[in-house]
Formats: structure tokens, C-alpha cells, sequence
């Protein structure tokens, strides 16, 4: 065995994308036509694409929260900055402001100031990261119904509505905005030193500070960068359904997002993050819901699975879980 | 003197807010002053008042539990479908209700405690879990037409002008308990020792594990029994029931100057909480300018003000010593 193929077979990201792998099996053997994709007047149409469509949301979602996680915190509120960024949006379009570059600088900035909130709360003030966030998310929809007046905003705005259902190069503009962005964070961690710093400041504040640097600082910008994430994903939201819907936007949205981070193999607990993970973890989660939806199981009951997943990636990757394992290969080694 | 004082400054505190909040909305508002208000607190928020009970001691215990909402929301849309479309006594679908809830709880209980994994996630997945049963059983809010219920519904106990009914009596009882459970009793102390400091908890000899399973058990109860009172609240089941609850009791609980880290707080506190909670959405009903949108933002802002309070006041013991 080499090095590479032991290295990757003791990788995080090995879980979810097996079980990527055995939801593609079963989708292939219950609905043979379930990889096919189709060429429509120059754009691309197929399941394959709409896991990746729908996905991409969550996926920006989990980019953000990767780096808090990683920081040893969470952010609770992003569903509730998904609604008050499409509010945003929609307030703005509808007082009529046309430029397309203020409309998601205002709602993309409304997203990096709840981000700013929670960074100060967490990394100057001290509190609790589930409890600072807690906050903004308790607060945060009455903020956006307030916004909104407590009704739903319909957008009519043709380059917004882009952002949401346009194309680019026959692919979903949603999956490339994604993809970019995943990239840019991706080379902006792994080929500075912001990673690392992330990294130790989520394994050891204490001792990073003493190192020279400056933790609160670095926790405050992770902080604003997922609340930037969530204003992006809002906008999405807002400009893919047409509307702002305070009350439902980005609903259960941070569940999502935490839980395509953890499964991707970054533990809660902080000091070490796995962008790719958070990347194949919220595929396998937009893949499990489409698949359901393909099986023909109504959405409201789509958390049951959802459900049994987090159990099983929690139970799968435990410490006890692991020396049981460990035990049966050992034992079967010796046999 | 001075001491304990300072640590029952943030129950002091909560129950300060609470007279000055009510006794101002009294002044502002014809009418606010009367006892059916006061007993309409309980009454209106007996579902969330519930829940926040399991919440607190979970929360003493130094964990958190997630799934309250969507456990309400099970029970109530399972004991509305057994009983209307089974033709299943109310009580023993009650009783398999909170049976229900208590294992759940044990068995997210268990799953923290002996396979180490965070109680967010572990809760969060018995959310998931009990929200799409929820929906499973139905999706559409069922009607309860059983003579229980309407009997239920007329039960009202007088005390000289104060007429209590049923559901707020429910809350009062469980509030006491939870309080009995939380301050007397040797597992109360177990979990305010293991929220303190869990390695030594586990070194005094403590049952850790036990403690743990039990909370969360107890919590499920908690938030069956809250699923159970809802029904005979609105006398119908519906799969929505606790949408957003878990963040509410969570709320309350922390508005009543428990931390949320563990190891202090009081059972009193929550029922501040819960009184401030309900006095700013009656405020909100009696002014009627303010949209209901406001309470969320209110409630938030209360929440802030609380763990700054809190924090300042660790800090300022931290100092002293």
C-alpha cells in the first residue's frame, strides 16, 4: 500500500464520500436514469447538476462556519443573517435602487456586520460562542420581519434574479459562485499562514496569544467572514425563490452548514479544519435530501435520515466507536 | 454576607426586571393590573414553561438540549393521531407520550456521555429525528373530539378572585417540582457538581454517567409533558407544535441568571424568566402598535443584557478573590 492510499484511507473525507458513493448506487439501481444530463438550449439540466444547485448554498454556508468551527466556536445565527440579508436586498430593490452593486453591497455588508456582532461578543466580551450567536439567531428574524414589515417581499429585479437561476457557461451560476468561492478561501488558508493561525488559535488561545498573535483579532475576523458567507448565501436565497420571506428564509439553515462541517471530518472542539470536508459533507447532505425526494419521501419527513446521518458519521467517528475497530482488525490480524 | 449577595445578584436582578417590568405595564395599560393577566402568564406560556424546566437542570448540568421543540411537537401530533384515528385512550396515549420522550432523552443521554460526543450535535440529530417523525405521523394539525378533553377544558379552580385552569395549574406543579428536583434532592447536586466541573465530579465519586442519562431523560419527559399540555391548550395535535421552542426555554432559562456553562443557577430564575418572557409579549397585545416581531427582538436583547450581567459579575467575583 503506499503512502497516498493510506494517507487517504485514513482521511475524514473518506466517510461521507463513501456515502455519497453508496447513495449514487442506490439512486443508479432505483432510478437507472438518475446520472444522465441534459443539454437545454446551451445550459445543463440533470439531478447531478441539481445536488450541486441546490447544495451550493449550504456549501457557502459551511465555508464560514468551517473557520469558526475551527476557531473552537459556532455561529447559530446564520439562518437568521440569511433572512436579514434577503430582507436587505428586497427593502433595498424595492425603494427602488437599481444598481445591482449597491443592492448586494448593502445586503452582503448587513451579513458581515451580524458576523462583526458575534465576533465582538465572542472575542472581546468573552461569551460563549453557542449563547453569543444564540442571540443574534433569537433576535435576527424579528430584526428581518421588522425589515420586511412582516410580509413577504416579492424582488422583480432581472440581474438579481441572475444571481439565483442564471447560467454561466451552461452551469448554474450558483455552482460556479460557489465553486470560486471555495476555491479563493481554500488558497487564502493553505497558502498564507491564515490557516494556521486559525488553527491555534481554535487549539490553544492561551498559548497563541503568547505566541504573538493576535487571537481576538483573528477569532472577530472568522466571525465576519462567516457572517459575509451567510449575506452571500441570503442573497442567493432571496434572488433564487424571487422574494424575501422572513419568517421561512434560511430556516434551519445553520443545522445544515454545522452539520456539513462536522461530518466532513472538522471537530467541534476546534484547532483543526477540513475545507474539503465541509465541501463533500454538504454535497452528501444535498445529495440524501434529493435522493429522498427521488425515493418519493415527502420533505417533512427528510430529517429522519438526516437524523440517522448525524448519528451515524457521531457514532462512526467516537473514540470508542474507533478502538472497537481497531480491536476487530487486530484480532483478525492475528488470526 | 457580602458572598452571597453577590451570588444571588443575578436571581435578584431577574426578579427586579420582572416587578419593574410588570409594575410599569401595569401603570401604562388599563386593565394589565388584574389577576387574570397574571394567571394568563401561566396559562399562555405553559408549553414553553414546560420545557424550560428539563432545560434548566440539563443546563446546570453544563449541556444543552435541542430537541425540546420538535419532542413537543411529536408528542403532540402522536397523542392527537392515536386517540382520534386509533380510538386510543387519552391516558395511555399520554403515558406512551412521555414514555416516549424519556427514553429518547435517555438515549441521547447515553450517546453524550459514552460515546464523548457533544451534546449540541447529539440533540440537534434527536431533533432532526423526532421533528420528521412529527411529520410522518401527519402533516396537517388534527382536531381532538374526546370527552376527556372537553372535560379537561372546563376545570378551574378558585382561589377567592384568582380562577386558575388547568394547564396553568400543570405549569405551577411542575415548576415546584422541577424546583424540589433541581434544589433538594441529591441528583439536583449531582448535576450542578458535574455542570461546576465534570473531572471532579467524577473524582468526588459521583454517578457522572447516571446523572447525565437522567437529566436528558428527564428533560425529554419534560418536553412530552409540554407537547401533552399544548393539546389540551388548543385541543388539537400538530406536527409544528415547538417550532423555535428549544431557543426560547433556552432563553428564558438564561434570562433567569442560570449560566449557561454550568454549574449554577436556579430553578426561581426560570420561572422569572418565563414571566418576563410573558409580560413583554402581553405588553406587545395590550399596545397592539408594537408588531409581535418586536417581542423576538426584545427577548434578544434581554438575553444580551443578561449574560453581559452575568459576565461582569464573574469577572468582578473573580477579582475579589
Amino acid at each position: 500500500m503506499t503512502d497516498r492510499l493510506r494517507h487517504f484511507l485514513k482521511s475524514p473525507v473518506l466517510w461521507p464520500l463513501a456515502g455519497i458513493f453508496l447513495l449514487l448506487v442506490a439512486n443508479l439501481v432505483l432510478k437507472p436514469g438518475f446520472l444522465t444530463i441534459t443539454v437545454l438550449d446551451g445550459h445543463l439540466y440533470g439531478l447531478p447538476i441539481d445536488v450541486l444547485n441546490r447544495g451550493a448554498k449550504t456549501l457557502i454556508l459551511a465555508l464560514g462556519m468551517t473557520l469558526v468551527i475551527a476557531t473552537g466556536g459556532v455561529d447559530l445565527s446564520v439562518g437568521s443573517v440569511v433572512a436579514i440579508t434577503g430582507a436587505v436586498a428586497a427593502v433595498l430593490i424595492g425603494q427602488g435602487t437599481d444598481s445591482l452593486v449597491l443592492i448586494l453591497g448593502g445586503a452582503i455588508a448587513a451579513g458581515g456586520l451580524a458576523g462583526l456582532i458575534n465576533g465582538l461578543l465572542v472575542a472581546r466580551l468573552g461569551v460563549q460562542p453557542i449563547v453569543a450567536t444564540l442571540i443574534l439567531m433569537v433576535a435576527g428574524r424579528g430584526v428581518a420581519q421588522v425589515l420586511t414589515d412582516g410580509q413577504v417581499l416579492i424582488i422583480k429585479h432581472e440581474a438579481f434574479g441572475f444571481l439565483g437561476n442564471g447560467f454561466v457557461l451552461g452551469l448554474p451560476f450558483t455552482i460556479v459562485c460557489a465553486t470560486l468561492l471555495y476555491l479563493a478561501v481554500h488558497f487564502a488558508l493553505r497558502r498564507t499562514a491564515a490557516g494556521l493561525f486559525i488553527e491555534a488559535v481554535g487549539d490553544n488561545p492561551e498559548a497563541s496569544r503568547f505566541a504573538g498573535l493576535a487571537t481576538a483579532r483573528i477569532k472577530i475576523l472568522a466571525y465576519v467572514a462567516c457572517g459575509l458567507c451567510a449575506g452571500l448565501a441570503g442573497v442567493m436565497e432571496a434572488a433564487n425563490i424571487g422574494a424575501a420571506d422572513a419568517q421561512r428564509a434560511g430556516e434551519n439553515m445553520e443545522l445544515d452548514a454545522i452539520f456539513a462541517v462536522v461530518v466532513g471530518g472538522t471537530a467541534l472542539t476546534g484547532g483543526r479544519f477540513l475545507l474539503l470536508g465541509s465541501f463533500v459533507g454538504a454535497l452528501l447532505l444535498q445529495m440524501l435530501i434529493t435522493t429522498m425526494y427521488n425515493l418519493g419521501v415527502p420533505p417533512a419527513v427528510a430529517p429522519v435520515p438526516k437524523a440517522l446521518l448525524i448519528l451515524t458519521v457521531c457514532l462512526l467517528q467516537s473514540d470508542r466507536t474507533r478502538r472497537w475497530l481497531g480491536g476487530l482488525f487486530k484480532k483478525k490480524a492475528a488470526a | 454576607m457580602k458572598a452571597m449577595l453577590q451570588r444571588r445578584l443575578p436571581l435578584l436582578t431577574t426578579g427586579a426586571i420582572f416587578a419593574a417590568l410588570f409594575i410599569a405595564a401595569g401603570l401604562k395599560y388599563e386593565g394589565f393590573f388584574s389577576s387574570n393577566v397574571a394567571v394568563n402568564l401561566f396559562t399562555d406560556n405553559a408549553v414553553l414553561g414546560l420545557t424550560a424546566i428539563g432545560m434548566t437542570l440539563v443546563i446546570f448540568a453544563g449541556g444543552i438540549d435541542l430537541s425540546v421543540g420538535a419532542v413537543a411537537g411529536f408528542t403532540s401530533i402522536f397523542v392527537a393521531t392515536l386517540i382520534e384515528q386509533h380510538g386510543v385512550h387519552p391516558a395511555l396515549a399520554g403515558a406512551a407520550a412521555l414514555a416516549i420522550g424519556g427514553a429518547l432523552g435517555a438515549g441521547m443521554g447515553a450517546i453524550i456521555h459514552w460515546f464523548k460526543q457533544p451534546a449540541f450535535l447529539i440533540t440537534l440529530a434527536g431533533m432532526f429525528l423526532m421533528r420528521g417523525c412529527a411529520f410522518w405521523l401527519n402533516t396537517e394539525s388534527v382536531g381532538i373530539n374526546h370527552p376527556l378533553y372537553a372535560r379537561a377544558a372546563d376545570i378551574y379552580w378558585e382561589f377567592g378572585p384568582v380562577g386558575v385552569p388547568l394547564v396553568a395549574a400543570i405549569l405551577a406543579v411542575g415548576l415546584i417540582i422541577g424546583g424540589v428536583i433541581g434544589h433538594t434532592t441529591r441528583f439536583g447536586r449531582n448535576l450542578l457538581a458535574l455542570g461546576g466541573n465534570e473531572q471532579s465530579a467524577l473524582l468526588m465519586g459521583l454517578p457522572v454517567g447516571a446523572s447525565k442519562v437522567g437529566v436528558y431523560a428527564f428533560s425529554g419527559f419534560c418536553a412530552a409533558a409540554a407537547g401533552l399540555v399544548g393539546t389540551l391548550y388548543t385541543g388539537s395535535g400538530n406536527p409544528s407544535t415547538g417550532i423555535g421552542l428549544e431557543l426560547d426555554a433556552i432563553a428564558v432559562v438564561v434570562i433567569g441568571g442560570t449560566v449557561l456553562t454550568g454549574g449554577r443557577g436556579h430553578m426561581l430564575g426560570t420561572v422569572f424568566g418565563l414571566l418576563i418572557f410573558g409580560t413583554i409579549q402581553s405588553v406587545l397585545l395590550f399596545d397592539g402598535r408594537l408588531s409581535p416581531w418586536w417581542a423576538r427582538i426584545l427577548v434578544g436583547v434581554l438575553l444580551l443584557a443578561f449574560i453581559l450581567l452575568q459576565r461582569g459579575l464573574v469577572r468582578a467575583v473573580g477579582k475579589g478573590k
